[in-house]
């Protein structure tokens, strides 16, 4: 990175720090390198960690694909004798593993923020504010949040009395969003038409908070987190912003509530996501609620720039 | 600033096989056609929201938002499993099948693999090919070939062959018979991630069309 990209980066990384120390969400760092089994205890991928290696010891080590995982560690280990909620931010490098020629870099900047120790939806509602407002001090004018909750598919499925079998693939169909595939699946059930739509319609639905209105009874719980969500994101002032997605799924398996990914209509991919994942602390020793978001801001500067050329 | 018009979406169209059966299917919905009929060198239709391009750029120009939706093959969208575009519709033309076809007569695939314990096969479909082989547990060495793959058993360069055929004739005139079939193949409509949500009423009016659901 040469200093013209580099002074650019530095703008919107300082004013995402800003925002997020303003809110008093202080900055964490933690090493690239975590043993392995530190980040399978936290997500049975591992994460998605793309590259090992070993110590001299023959242990494990790989290096993170994202800051949460570490972040929930940090959490669960050095503030275990605080009660009170947590707030944290960071700017680090993760990385993946990247097909070639594909323009992505296997090493990529994260910034992001925890809150530990809220329940939602309140605490959802901080953080997806928080994001807006850091996004607008970072120069961007046209983002918008979408937002589903992770769980509502399998409590559908559940409802329905989808035998649990099925259920590994009807997800892994969804979360790639292959309605096709979707449907033919769902048809092989043998469910009543009624099931039948519900499953291959609902997580078409997306919108306004007409979508959750519409939304059956059968997606029960997970359609009133939402509601009570949007209607603490009304009280904030930026619900306009937040799109809800009934077929939103993350594919980190740590999410258990809701769920959100961060769009600017002058770019075709996201820009971040984050979610709520209420048991991943546990893994590492006491549990405690938390949720929060990481962006990758190379995207976030391409979409900056995007913007400004629409102007 | 002007704010983007997220009422109106950009169509990626195949050009190829799939261009009749796509154009017939934007007519029913109400969009002209007739420049694009008319016009087989220009790519870019602004009035009309389309663009024009090989069936196998349509995941690309979708994933990154060049175009909100676009129509192609399955057979296309299985050979690039990591373009991060969602699929919604299957819209049933275009119907093809996926096979694996050799030398009429000489069993040149099952003597490879008895003799050799493996066999070599051409194709235009690196990743189908080699999903289909190891599903069904036989070691194969790829070749992947850019222009006619009938060519490939003919000259020996090759076992066998995998390709898509809508009605075999190429294969039977090129003296190749069907061993397997891989999968069948139809248009499906595809969408960029971003616009599905920020466009989405126009959109789920689209797929409500296609699907007859009226306007």
């Amino acid at each position: 990175m040469l200093p013209d990209e580099m002074r650019e980066v530095r703008a919107i990384t300082e004013g995402l720090r800003q925002t997020f120390e303003s809110a008093g969400y202080g900055e964490v760092w933690t090493p690239a390198l975590e043993y392995e089994e530190v980040l399978r205890a936290g997500d049975g991928a591992a994460s998605k960690a793309g590259y090992r290696m070993f110590d001299e010891q023959g242990h494990v080590l790989a290096l993170r694909s994202d800051m949460t995982i570490p972040i929930a560690r940090v959490a669960a280990t050095r503030y275990r004798a605080e009660g009170g909620p947590l707030r944290l931010c960071y700017f680090a490098h993760a990385y993946r593993s990247v097909g070639r020629g594909s323009g992505q870099q296997r090493e990529f900047l994260q910034a992001g923020a925890e809150l530990i120790g809220v329940e939602g939806p309140g605490g959802e509602a901080e953080v997806i504010a928080l994001l807006l407002a850091a996004l607008d001090r970072a120069g961007l004018a046209r983002h918008r949040i979408g937002l589903g909750d992770g769980a509502l598919y399998r409590h559908l499925l559940s409802n329905l009395e989808v035998p649990a079998e099925d259920h590994a693939d009807l997800l892994e169909r969804l979360s790639a969003r292959d309605m096709v595939g979707l449907e033919m699946r769902v048809a092989q059930l043998g469910l009543p038409d009624s099931a039948r739509q519900l499953l291959t319609r609902l997580p078409e639905l997306r919108g306004g908070p007409g979508v959750l209105e519409r939304a059956s009874e059968a997606a029960g719980p997970s359609v009133k987190g939402l509601q009570t969500l949007y209607a603490a994101l009304e009280d904030r002032g930026v619900a306009d912003r937040v799109i809800i997605d009934l077929g939103l799924v993350r594919d980190l398996s740590y999410y258990t509530g809701a769920v959100y990914e961060v769009y600017d209509p002058a770019v075709g991919f996201t820009l971040g996501g984050g979610g709520r994942y209420d048991d991943l602390i546990g893994s590492f020793g006491t549990p405690r609620p938390a949720c929060g978001v990481g962006l990758d801001v190379q995207r976030v500067h391409i979409a900056r720039a995007a913007e400004e050329r629409l102007r | 600033m002007s704010a983007p018009d997220l009422s109106r979406l950009t169509i990626a169209v195949p050009r190829g096989a799939l261009l009749g059966g796509t154009l017939d299917l934007l007519d029913r919905l109400g969009i002209d056609t007739a420049e694009i009929r008319a016009n087989d060198r220009k790519l870019l239709f602004e009035a009309a929201g389309i663009v024009t391009m090989r069936p196998s750029d349509v995941p690309t120009y979708v994933e990154h938002g060049a175009a909100d939706i676009g129509i192609t093959g399955k057979d296309v969208l299985l050979e690039q499993p990591e373009r991060e575009v969602y699929e919604l519709l299957d819209l049933g033309f275009g119907r093809c099948e996926m096979v694996v076809a050799a030398r009429r007569g000489d069993d040149a695939l099952g003597e490879a693999l008895r003799r050799l314990g493996r066999v070599r096969v051409a194709t235009k479909y690196p990743k189908i090919a080699t999903a289909h082989f190891a599903e069904t547990g036989r070691q194969a060495e790829i070749v992947e070939v850019k222009g006619s793959v009938e060519l490939a058993p003919l000259t020996g360069l090759v076992d066998g062959i995998v390709d898509l055929t809508a009605t075999g004739r190429t294969l039977a005139e090129n003296d190749l018979e069907v061993l397997e079939q891989v999968t069948v193949c139809t248009a499906r409509l595809i969408a960029n991630p971003v616009s599905h949500k920020l466009k989405a009423e126009a959109m789920d009016r689209l797929v409500g069309e296609i699907r007859g659901e009226g306007p």
